[in-house]
Formats: structure tokens, C-alpha cells, sequence
């Protein structure tokens, strides 16, 4: 058993359950069948949307055979450039803030393959897919731009969002000239695509202007003020529900072409309209997280401590948007060097706009970094984690500004004690298990930032004792309604099973966006100060009360705890939020707040989660299949509120890991442009066999700085590391560095 | 999906005057038929459901110790029982190591036997392919083909044959009976499956009409029980098709390989039997050096196609291993992760 | 053309008309009989999301023809409990964590219950992985998936032994 995280007594407020590793709240409803996700909904009269997507990847369609599709029997209308009705705002302008341009059959051009090219809108799902097959667009086809050879490279402007695409600390080239050893190395990653178990999906139903969207959301309030622009209503007659989501990995916070085209379906056709992307159509409008063509320098000294960390990233992008994969950035945080170097470029490709995939920028770069900085060790002569522990940053490197938490030692400690890292052999090719395979063990440093959306809530106390409290959340899996419910609890004073939790409606308060490994932090913040707020005005009502014990206690103070009020010097005198609210006459109080970061913390600190992943690897070394036998991974995230779901968060990141390291990539064939792998069977992601042993251990850290809750994420930080530990562990297995990702069978066919 | 008329026909003979009209189509359990119909590369006007015939679902042990299966056996009923799985061990495996639990005990043997290539320019209707489209070209010869064809292509066609079943079946000298249009006939596996040539849309023996109604394993075929493996390379360890897969099966007696069966899947359009590689087996004593040479003259003839020259390597490494497994003997049970290598004590004899 | 056939779905019997011979078990559960607790994750038979039990066994319900299913007798995620009280198997989901966004839980737990009708995995976690592998979940949930599993699979076995005993005595 991994050790439970103590939470700190500053944090633990009202003696509540958070920090309990509570089952999910939504468990019951999820093995019933009774959770309903966006395609299960099905109002009266509703038609089925099937879109027909591109073939190509630049050029222009130049017929759709419309009369085709119409003519079979159910179809109802067939959607095209020739027919959409116009929109309020330009889908080839970016939406603010995050917004990207969209495709919406503005005309006929094609820039990648699989965007809409038109969309069948007909009586039955049947009738809707054959009438996207009849239409049987052609096509005037240019060449496409598919790959490093082909794309165009261009000085970007930012990465990320909004991140500067050039970070220089130090002087690089003095820094490379005076080490000891340069290690230089290239490492390649594929365009990986998020493929969420649920496909995008809406059910869309208008009533006059307002509009009602069962759709899968990471980011309602400001979807909701999004579809408002593009139909031109106000922002309040858009709701969108999405109590549920399948999985969203980064790939439901964006607005796409193909849902805002069913939207404008259901409005034109004055019929709800449903739908559910294919799967193979999850490879293109969707978002994924581009390509990248990375290179490091690393220059040592003598005692193996950094004189140079160089890190550049070539990121694909689309040729009409920018996202580039922030990856070189995470060179900014690890190591002390006295120089860093960072630096990005786009190459802009016939695909669709590239956007936030679990860990954006921090996954691929971390692969490279770590596996770089094993290869640093291994020249050094050092064991990879004595390296990383030389080169550990005290302060932010660069900056030096304090980490507000780093328990990062600890991690490496507790992780390296778990796994039996010591006694690992320095050279590979060293162990074999009693089977003969080939055996490897490698390691690596897990992070991920602790960014802080704005976001809004309420609690209400009920005058049966009960509360619910209301934020604009998303649970696409991590748990949000379960940790929300917990910290929600606290702030009141009372049991999880006495709060309802009500949230994914964008009518609530905004929840903000649940992305950035943000949510529990952010909506959980605005929760905590709604808490707090309707127990000031409870104690409001009982200090001023005099028939309450706590008549006169304002000045002095109330403590909440187990559904009661009690004065803070004598907690003899105390009575329930249910006596205080049924003398009053009142059924409830409701208590309310936003909540933000102070910007000056932001300036003060450096926020990150960190970890320490371990992973171990079986080679055949003959045949060169890899199983990861064992991975350990030690993350410390400031206080964890549920540590049952965080743990859930660890595997799945680790797993995400494994396949990063060893099965994705979309494979494109260069001369079309056509991913030749767009389904689940050929676009490989972990099964169960492949995933024999997964640990993780939540070490405990305290932070006062990152939020007054203390919380960081923990949803992304472990696919870093981790893919790094693997690969590093195919090396120490095999001896072969392979440094183009996943890593195939061939690449270890050695001997 | 285009719209098709559904047929369900009560007796073979009705199959297969159904199936005779031309865009026609046999629904099996509809594992590989409805998934290409879904992307529009089979569009049958009429589909005939073959799954309810009668006398199509039993396993029957003949009177000289050869098995007959009805084409309608599910894959998961037959990789399961107790006697078949003791007689045909290698079969067996290969079957379960094929898909995932649910698509085995749908998909039928018959089904299974006809299944298509999984080549990604044959799902690709933008894409030129001479055996979805015959005389359209080949888009694979120039595209992603790391994982296509090494032996026994053209520069027609370099797909290669999905089925881990049908590699031991090659090697068994497994026989389908089939009832067509013109009666009653038996056509050996090695036959069933075609190389491409320059005709690859004529993917397999049978005519117009014509349905499977039994696959028939000879009384021999068990004689190699006792040494049967089928190894499978895959791209995750499970619920993935062959990067190369093996089926090697030996009689050995005092020391001396009376018999040998290999076969290659993953590395051509059809099961590919080895007999080069049998025959330089038979006298000799199980060794290593046995097996890394019969692997070599397996894989005599191959060439890569593509960027896929290491599957020949390769191939020669599974072959020499499902050999030397083979040769250590069947396993008591089948193996956890069947045909898997990590599945497999692979012996000291492997240096790295 | 219209084809009819019979089914009992959950344990109710039911005569379907169906207008389309193109529609999939799947998709006649979810958009003609509103059972949608059966999910649409791939439609090509490459992600188990879509797994129910015909005639007691776990398929693939998008690779299934629903005309083809005359007389089938099918169990969807909505079949398994018993009014209020969970099936061992949705239990021990709920217990070991075994999912996240859910989406493929019910297809997961339709696997497990069939996996272990089969009896194929005994209490082998290796043969539980392999034999759950046709049941992709995104999230990774697949380390409680696999204790779930084998726990329910425990409990089921107790409570049928424990059941045999009592017969036995009596």
C-alpha cells in the first residue's frame, strides 16, 4: 500500500472529509448505464447529422453530388457551402480568446483532410451515413504540405497559449564552449491525437433564438459566449449541458466545425439535430497534438553539473492557425544551468489546427529532456538520478524565483526506495530475468505548472441541515463532481453526503475551464470562498439572533463544523445550521464568490507539481517487443483532496505514458496527406495486457502560496517523466537509443 | 452503409442460389462483412445470412481421428474445446491470440477463412488499389507499407493476410468444403488463398456462389501436438494484428525430427507454408542450428516491399523461435497471453 | 421492406420492426430502443465500448446486424442490476476506481461479466488483462478494471458456493 497524504492542519478547515479517498459520487450512475452523455439524448423530432469530411488535403471541392444523397430515402437536407446560412462572426477569424478559426463550409477549400466538406442531415442514422457516402465529392487537388520535408517553417509568434516562443537565461554559446562534454541529440515525436473513448458529439435544439446544446464541454462559460457570437444571440439563451463527458483530454475546451455545423443544422431545419463524429473522423477537426522535431544541447562540467541546457522545438501547426506545442519550455524548469536556451519554431502542414492534448508542450518536451539527460548521465558516467539530483534547481533556474512547494526530493527518494532503483547496473544490457529477457530500468522527472482559471460559485444551506453547492464544472473522468462535493463540504462544515453537488450546465456559475490541470484548484477555490460566504452570513444570522447561544459571539468568532456553529472561545455554546435557518424563517442561505490568483503570486513564484517516475521494461531481445513490466511513479501536488481519484489521474497519466513511449502515432502518408491509421485499430493506444503493473505514491507536500486551498494538479504531470523513464529503460535494457517516437519493433533488432 | 435486401436462407442449397446473383454477399457474424461495408469498400446489394443454416455449428471428430468443423462454429467455442485445443494446441493459440474475446465469439471459422486484407489503402476508397478496384494501381507499393507484404507479392498488390487462424491451418494441410452453384467440392487452405499476381482482386479459390461450409483437419494433423507453438508478433500485447506471426509444429522421436510443419502469417497475402524449411527439419535433431537454418530457407525468397525490409529479419527470428519453443514442448496450458512471447520462456540459448 | 424479429431484451420480450435492414444491434438499442447505456466508441469493432451479452455471451454490438439476431436473447449495462442492488461487477468498479470518464465502463462491465460466464481466467490477473484487452478505456483505468474484476469475480463464486452448501445441506 502506498502511504496516505497527511494534509496539513493549516488547510483542514471545519474538521470536514476532504482529503478522503471517497468512491465517485457519479460511480452508480457510470456502471448503470444511467450517466448520460451527449449522444444519448434524443428529443422528440430529432434528426441524425452525419458529416462528410475531405479526402484530400489542399485544394477545393469542385462537385458534391447533392442530388444523390437527397434522393435516398430520409434524407432531409444536405448541408454545403452552397446553402449554410451565414454566421454572426467570421469563422476564419480566431475567437477570443482561445478560439481558433474554424471550418463551417465558409466556401470550398480544403486545407486538410477530414474537414467538413458538407454535412447529410436526414430521418435515421442510416439514412444520414449513406447520404454523406453518396455525395462523393471531387476534388481539385493540390499538393499538400505532410511533413518536415514538405511543410513550411515559420518564426512563430507564440507557443502554447500565449507563451513567448524565445527564453534565453545566460550566455548559451559560453555556456556549451566551457563544458567538459556536450551532449547532443535530435529527438522526433509523432502527431498524436486525443481519441477520447466519446467521440465529439452534440444534441442541438433551438427554441426561436435560444438554443440548448447537449455537447461534451471543458469549457462551457466561455463555449456558451462563443456559440452566442456565431449566431448573434446573447449569451444567455445558449445552455449547454454536459454533465457527463467521455474523455476529453484537451480536445472539448476548443470550438470545432463539425459540432457548430450540426448547431446551424438544427436551426435552419427548426429540428433538433444530433451528432456523433465517426471515430476516423477524430483525425482532423478535432485537434491533436502536433508533430515534433526537438534537438538539445546539454554541456557538463567535470562533476557532471550543467554549464548549457540548449533545447529547440520544431512544432507542427496548420497552414491558416497557430498552436504550437510549447515542448523546448519545459527546459525552463527542471535543471540549474547557467545558460538555457530555449527556443520554438512552427512548421505549418495540411492538417487541422493542433490544440491542447493532455500536458500540451510538456509531454513531447519532456520526452526529449529526459531522455537527453539520460544520455548527459550515461556520458557523465553518472547514475541518472545522482545526474538529475546534481543538477537539481533550488530556485526556478533562470528566474530565480522560489518554487512556492517542491517535494521533488522526496519524490526521487520515495520512488527510487519503491521501485529498488539502487543496485541498478550503469551499463546497459546488464540484466536479464529468469526467462532471459532482456531487463532495463530508467527514470524520469515528472512536472506540470499549476496555472488558475478565474471561475464562480454557490453554496446554498438549506434549512434541513443540507447544502448544495453550484459550479459550471466539467467531470470528463478526473472526478471534479466527487472533489468539488468534497471541498464544498468543508468549506460548509459538513458531510460529503449532506452537499449536493450540481454542475456542467453553463447556466450555473463558471466553473472556468477544466484544463491546465486546473479544475479542482480554480473551481474548487471559488467553492471554498462561496462556503465561506454562506457560513459568515449563517453566523450573521446567529450572532445578531438573540435567541441563538451564539448571540453576540460576532466580534469573537464562530467556528463551522458537523452541520453546527460554535463560539470560538467557549464550544460548549453551539447549535445546527437547521435551528439557526427554521428560527430565522429562512429555507436557506446562500452564499456566493469568484474567485482568481492574486497576479502577484504568480509574479513571486514558480508553481509546479512534481514527480519522479521509474520505470522497468522486458525486451525480447530477439524480437524486439517491449513490455513495461513495472512503473512507479512519486508525485508530490500539494494537498490532494481525494487521493483515491488522484491516484486513478497518476495511472492514467503513467498509461498515457506507456503509449507515448511505445504505440501512438498517426501515420500519414506524404503523398496525400491522409492519416492511413485513423481508426482504433491501427492507431494503437494501450489495452489492458499491455499495463501489468502501475504504482503510484502521493507524497505529501504543503503549499501556502499556490491557492489558499493548497492544491496543484494532478492530471497531466504524469505523462511526463514517465515517457522518458521508458525510453531510458529501453536504452538500459538494449542499449540502443532510439530517439524517434514510439519506438517500433525494428528500432531493436539488433545483433 | 448502402441499403441491401436481407436475406435468410433455410438450407445451404438456398445459400447458395442466393449467393449466386451476382452483388451478393455471405453474412457470417459480420466482424470483418460489416465493418467493410461501414467504409463503403463492400456495398452488397443483397446480403444472405448464413448464420442460422443448419448443421453449420457442430464440431465433429471423424472415425480416423481427423476433426470436421462446420464453417458457422464461433472462433471462441472452437479455440475452447477440451479436445480440439489437446489435438490442434497450435490452432488453438493462434486462434486466441487473434482479435478480442468479444469479436471470437462472434466471428465464425467460415468467416474467418474469407476475411480481407487489412492493408490501409484497400479501407481507403481515395486510395488506388488494384484488389478493391482492379487496374486502379497500388498506393501502398509508394506509401506507408513498413508493415505490408514480403513474400510472394507484386507489384500489383503487397498486402498481406490478416488471420492467425489460418497459419497453423497451412501448415496442417487443412482442407475446406465448399457447396456452390456446381455442386459439392474440397479445396486445400494452401489453395484457398491467392497471391496476388496480377489478378490480386481474386482473392481467394472459390467461384461465384460459392460458400464454406466446413473446414476439415486430418487425422495427422494431431500427431504434432505434443510439439505445437504459434508465436505472434504484435504492436501492443494484445488486440493487435501480426507485425509476422509463426506456426511450427514438430514430431520428434528419439531425438530425431520425424516431421516438421512451419508457416508464416503477417508476411504475405495468404498463410504462407514453408515447406523448404520442413523438409531440412525432417532427420535432423531439434537444435538451434537446425531451427536458425530452416527459419533461413523460410524466408529464402523474400523481399521487402517497401519500407519493410526488417520483417524478413524478423520473420527468420520468429520462425527460429516458434521452433525452439515448439521443440521444448507444448505448454500444459495455454499460456496466459496466448502466442505472445511474454508469454514464453524463451531459454538460455538466446545471447544477447 | 420491413423485418421483423423477436428478441428478449433484459428479459423482456420484444418484437421489433425494423424498416432498415442496415441497423446494428448497437445502434437499434440506442437510437430506436433508448437503451443507451450501451456506447458508440469506434462502430468497427475496435474498441469494446458497444459490448453486450447475446444469448449469454459478450459481442460486439456495432458488428452485429440486429436482423440477424431473431430470437436472441440480449443483456445490456441496464440489465445487470437488481432494482437498487448492484451486480458484483458494477460494484466492484465503483470500489477498485475502475473507470473515470465512464464512457467505456459499460462495454468494460458487459466484458467482465462475460469474462467470467466464460471461465476461461481464473483468478490469473495475466489472463484477466488479456482477456479484457478487446475493451479499450482512454483514461487507463485498466489497474481497477483488473481488480474489479477478479473481485467480482470472487464474490460471484462465494455467493454460488455459498449457495450450493445451503442446497447441499438441505
Amino acid at each position: 500500500m502506498s502511504p496516505e497524504t497527511v494534509s496539513s492542519p493549516r488547510y483542514v478547515r471545519h474538521g470536514s472529509n476532504a482529503g478522503q479517498p471517497l468512491t465517485r459520487r457519479d460511480g452508480v450512475l457510470k456502471v448503470t448505464g444511467r450517466a448520460t452523455y451527449a449522444a444519448d439524448n434524443h428529443p422528440e423530432g430529432m434528426l441524425y447529422a452525419v458529416m462528410a469530411g475531405s479526402r484530400i488535403a489542399r485544394g477545393r471541392v469542385v462537385s458534391l453530388n447533392v442530388a444523390a444523397a437527397k434522393a435516398h430515402r430520409g434524407v432531409v437536407e444536405v448541408l454545403t457551402p452552397e446553402n449554410r446560412p451565414p454566421l454572426a462572426h467570421d469563422p476564419d477569424q480566431k475567437m477570443p480568446p482561445f478560439g481558433f478559426r474554424v471550418e463551417v463550409l465558409q466556401d470550398d477549400t480544403v486545407r486538410y483532410v477530414n474537414q467538413p466538406v458538407a454535412m447529410v442531415i436526414a430521418e435515421t442514422l442510416e439514412a444520414a451515413t449513406e447520404g454523406a457516402t453518396l455525395l462523393d465529392p471531387q476534388y481539385d487537388v493540390e499538393e499538400a504540405r505532410t511533413g518536415l520535408e514538405s511543410g513550411e517553417r515559420f518564426q512563430a509568434e507564440a507557443v502554447g497559449v500565449g507563451a513567448p516562443p524565445r527564453t534565453a537565461y545566460g550566455d548559451i554559446e559560453a555556456g556549451l564552449a566551457q563544458a567538459a562534454r556536450v551532449t547532443e541529440v535530435d529527438y522526433v515525436t509523432p502527431a498524436q491525437y486525443h481519441n477520447a473513448m466519446e467521440t465529439h458529439a452534440v444534441v442541438a435544439e433551438w427554441d426561436g433564438d435560444h438554443v440548448t446544446l447537449d455537447m461534451p464541454n471543458q469549457a462551457m462559460a466561455l463555449s456558451a459566449a462563443s456559440y452566442a457570437a456565431y449566431f448573434g444571440i446573447p449569451v444567455e439563451n445558449v445552455l449547454i449541458r454536459s454533465p457527463f463527458l467521455g474523455g476529453g483530454f484537451g480536445s472539448k475546451a476548443i470550438l470545432n466545425g463539425p459540432q457548430l455545423l450540426a448547431i446551424i443544422a438544427a436551426r435552419m431545419l427548426r429540428r433538433p439535430v444530433k451528432l456523433a463524429l465517426a471515430r476516423t473522423q477524430m483525425f482532423g477537426p478535432v485537434g491533436h497534438r502536433g508533430g515534433t522535431w526537438q534537438k538539445l544541447r546539454i554541456g557538463t562540467d567535470g562533476e557532471g553539473r550543467l554549464t548549457a541546457l540548449h533545447h529547440h522545438a520544431l512544432a507542427e501547426t496548420s497552414t491558416f492557425d497557430e498552436f504550437i506545442e510549447p515542448s523546448a519550455s519545459v527546459s525552463l524548469t527542471l535543471y540549474a544551468s547557467p545558460a538555457i536556451l530555449v527556443e520554438h519554431e512552427g512548421l505549418r502542414l495540411n492538417v487541422g489546427t493542433p490544440g491542447p492534448m493532455r500536458a500540451p508542450g510538456a509531454a513531447s518536451g519532456s520526452v526529449a529532456l529526459e531522455a537527453a539527460m539520460d544520455e548527459a548521465a550515461e556520458a557523465n558516467g553518472m547514475d541518472p538520478l545522482e545526474f538529475r539530483l546534481a543538477n537539481y534547481a533550488e530556485t526556478e533556474p533562470g528566474t530565480g524565483r522560489p518554487f512556492s512547494s517542491k517535494a521533488l526530493r522526496e519524490c526521487y527518494a520515495e520512488g527510487a526506495k519503491r521501485f529498488g532503483w539502487s543496485g541498478r547496473p550503469l551499463e546497459p544490457r546488464r540484466m536479464r530475468d529468469e526467462n532471459g529477457f532482456l531487463v532495463g530500468w530508467g527514470m524520469g522527472t515528472a512536472f506540470f505548472h499549476c496555472p488558475h482559471f478565474p471561475a464562480e460559485a454557490r453554496a446554498t444551506l438549506r434549512a434541513d441541515g443540507t447544502a448544495l453547492v453550484e459550479t459550471g464544472g466539467a467531470d470528463m473522468g478526473q472526478g471534479a463532481w466527487t472533489a468539488l462535493a468534497q471541498i464544498g463540504a468543508e468549506a460548509l462544515g459538513l458531510d460529503p453526503e449532506q452537499v449536493e453537488i450540481h454542475s456542467g450546465l453553463s447556466s450555473l456559475p463558471d466553473g472556468g475551464v477544466a484544463g491546465g490541470s486546473a479544475h479542482t484548484a480554480s473551481a474548487g477555490l471559488a467553492l471554498h470562498n462561496a462556503g465561506e460566504d454562506a457560513i459568515g452570513k449563517l453566523s450573521e444570522l446567529a450572532t445578531a439572533d438573540p435567541a441563538s447561544p451564539l448571540f453576540g459571539a460576532g466580534n469573537i468568532g464562530v467556528v463551522a463544523r458537523g452541520g453546527r456553529l460554535y463560539r470560538l472561545d467557549d464550544e460548549t455554546r453551539g447549535e445546527s445550521y437547521a435551528e439557526i435557518l427554521t428560527r430565522a424563517g429562512r429555507r436557506e442561505v446562500v452564499g456566493t464568490a469568484k474567485a482568481a490568483r492574486d497576479p502577484a503570486v504568480t509574479e513571486a513564484y514558480a508553481m509546479f507539481s512534481h514527480g519522479a517516475v521509474f520505470a522497468e521494461v522486458k525486451v525480447d531481445p530477439d524480437l524486439g517487443q517491449v513490455r513495461v513490466s513495472r512503473l512507479v511513479g512519486a508525485f508530490a501536488a500539494g494537498r490532494i483532496i481525494n487521493p483515491r481519484l488522484v491516484r486513478s489521474q497518476y495511472y492514467g497519466g503513467m498509461i498515457w505514458g506507456i503509449s507515448f513511449a511505445l504505440h501512438e502515432e498517426a501515420i500519414t502518408d506524404k503523398r496525400t496527406g491522409r492519416i492511413m491509421n485513423a481508426d482504433l485499430a491501427g492507431y494503437h493506444v494501450p489495452v489492458n495486457a499491455d499495463v501489468p503493473s502501475v504504482e503510484a505514491i502521493l507524497i505529501p507536500e504543503e503549499d501556502a502560496h499556490v491557492n489558499p486551498l493548497g492544491v496543484k494538479g494532478v492530471g497531466e504531470i504524469a505523462i511526463t517523466g514517465t515517457v522518458g523513464a521508458i525510453a531510458n529503460a529501453v536504452w538500459h535494457a538494449t542499449g540502443v537509443r532510439v530517439r524517434r517516437f514510439p519506438i517500433h519493433i525494428e528500432d531493436l533488432l539488433v545483433g | 452503409m448502402n441499403r441491401f435486401d436481407y436475406v435468410r436462407p433455410a438450407s445451404v442449397a438456398e445459400a447458395v442460389a442466393a449467393g449466386s446473383e451476382p452483388g451478393s454477399a455471405f453474412l457470417g457474424a459480420g466482424t470483418n462483412l460489416l465493418d467493410l461495408m461501414k467504409v463503403g469498400v463492400a456495398r452488397p446489394g443483397r446480403v444472405i445470412d448464413v448464420t442460422r443454416l443448419p448443421g453449420l455449428d457442430r464440431i465433429e471428430w471423424l472415425p480416423d481421428g481427423g476433426v470436421r468443423i462446420g464453417a458457422m462454429v464461433r472462433n471462441s467455442d472452437l479455440a475452447y474445446d477440451e479436445r480440439f485445443s489437446r489435438s490442434f494446441p497450435a490452432v488453438a493459440e493462434a486462434l486466441l491470440s487473434g482479435a478480442s474475446a468479444q469479436l471470437r465469439n462472434a466471428a465464425t471459422v467460415g468467416g474467418n477463412l474469407m476475411q480481407h486484407t487489412r492493408c490501409a489503402y484497400f479501407h481507403d476508397l481515395a486510395s488506388a488499389c488494384n484488389r478493391r478496384v482492379p487496374g486502379s494501381g497500388c498506393d501502398a507499393l509508394e506509401g506507408e507499407n513498413r508493415l505490408h507484404a514480403v513474400l510472394g507479392w507484386s507489384e500489383h498488390c503487397i498486402a498481406t493476410h490478416p488471420s492467425d487462424f489460418c497459419v497453423p491451418l497451412v501448415a496442417l494441410d487443412a482442407v475446406v468444403e465448399v457447396e456452390g452453384p456446381h455442386g459439392a467440392r474440397e479445396i486445400a487452405i494452401d489453395r484457398l488463398h491467392a497471391l496476388p499476381g496480377a489478378t490480386p482482386e481474386q482473392e481467394t479459390a472459390l467461384a461465384p456462389g460459392e460458400l464454406i461450409v466446413a473446414l476439415r483437419l486430418p487425422a495427422d494433423a494431431a500427431a504434432f501436438s505434443r510439439n505445437a507453438r504459434y508465436l505472434k508478433l504484435r504492436e501492443r500485447t494484445s488486440y493487435a494484428f501480426a507485425v509476422v506471426s509463426a506456426a511450427a509444429m514438430l514430431e520428434v522421436e528419439g531425438g530425431t525430427i520425424l516431421r516438421a510443419r512451419v508457416a508464416l502469417g503477417g508476411v504475405a497475402a495468404k498463410p504462407w507454408r514453408a515447406p523448404e524449411a520442413e523438409a531440412a527439419l525432417e532427420g535432423a535433431a531439434p537444435t538451434a542450428q537446425a531451427f536458425a537454418k530452416a527459419a533461413g530457407l523460410a524466408l529464402a525468397e523474400a523481399q521487402p516491399s517497401g519500407d519493410n525490409a526488417f520483417k524478413i529479419e524478423l520473420a527468420r527470428r520468429i520462425v527460429a523461435r516458434a521452433l525452439t519453443l515448439a521443440s521444448e514442448g507444448t505448454p500444459a496450458a495455454m499460456p496466459a497471453l496466448p502466442a505472445s512471447p511474454f508469454s514464453t520462456k524463451i531459454g538460455a540459448n538466446h545471447v544477447a | 421492406m420491413s423485418l421483423s424479429i423477436s428478441l428478449a431484451i433484459n428479459g423482456q420480450p420484444l418484437d421489433v420492426a425494423l424498416d432498415d435492414p442496415r441497423v446494428t444491434l448497437l445502434d437499434l438499442l440506442r437510437e430506436r430502443l433508448f437503451l443507451t447505456g450501451t456506447k458508440k466508441g469506434c462502430d468497427r469493432g475496435q474498441c469494446g465500448a458497444c459490448t453486450v451479452l447475446v444469448d449469454g455471451r459478450r459481442i460486439n454490438s456495432c458488428l452485429a446486424l440486429a436482423a440477424s439476431l431473431d430470437r436472441a436473447e440480449i443483456t445490456t449495462i441496464e440489465g445487470l442490476a437488481e432494482g437498487e442492488t448492484l451486480h458484483p461487477v458494477q460494484a466492484a468498479f465503483i470500489a477498485h476506481d475502475g473507470f473515470q470518464c465512464g464512457y467505456c465502463t459499460p462495454g468494460q462491465i458487459m466484458s467482465a461479466v462475460g469474462l467470467i460466464l466464460e471461465g476461461h481466467a481464473g483468478d490469473d490477473p495475466e489472463r484477466v488483462r488479456e482477456l479484457m484487452s478487446g475493451n479499450i478505456c482512454r483514461c487507463a483505468a485498466y489497474k481497477g478494471i483488473t481488480e474489479a474484476v477478479l473481485e467480482a469475480q470472487k464474490a460471484i463464486a462465494d455467493k454460488s458456493g455459498a449457495e450450493q452448501n445451503r442446497r447441499d445441506a438441505a
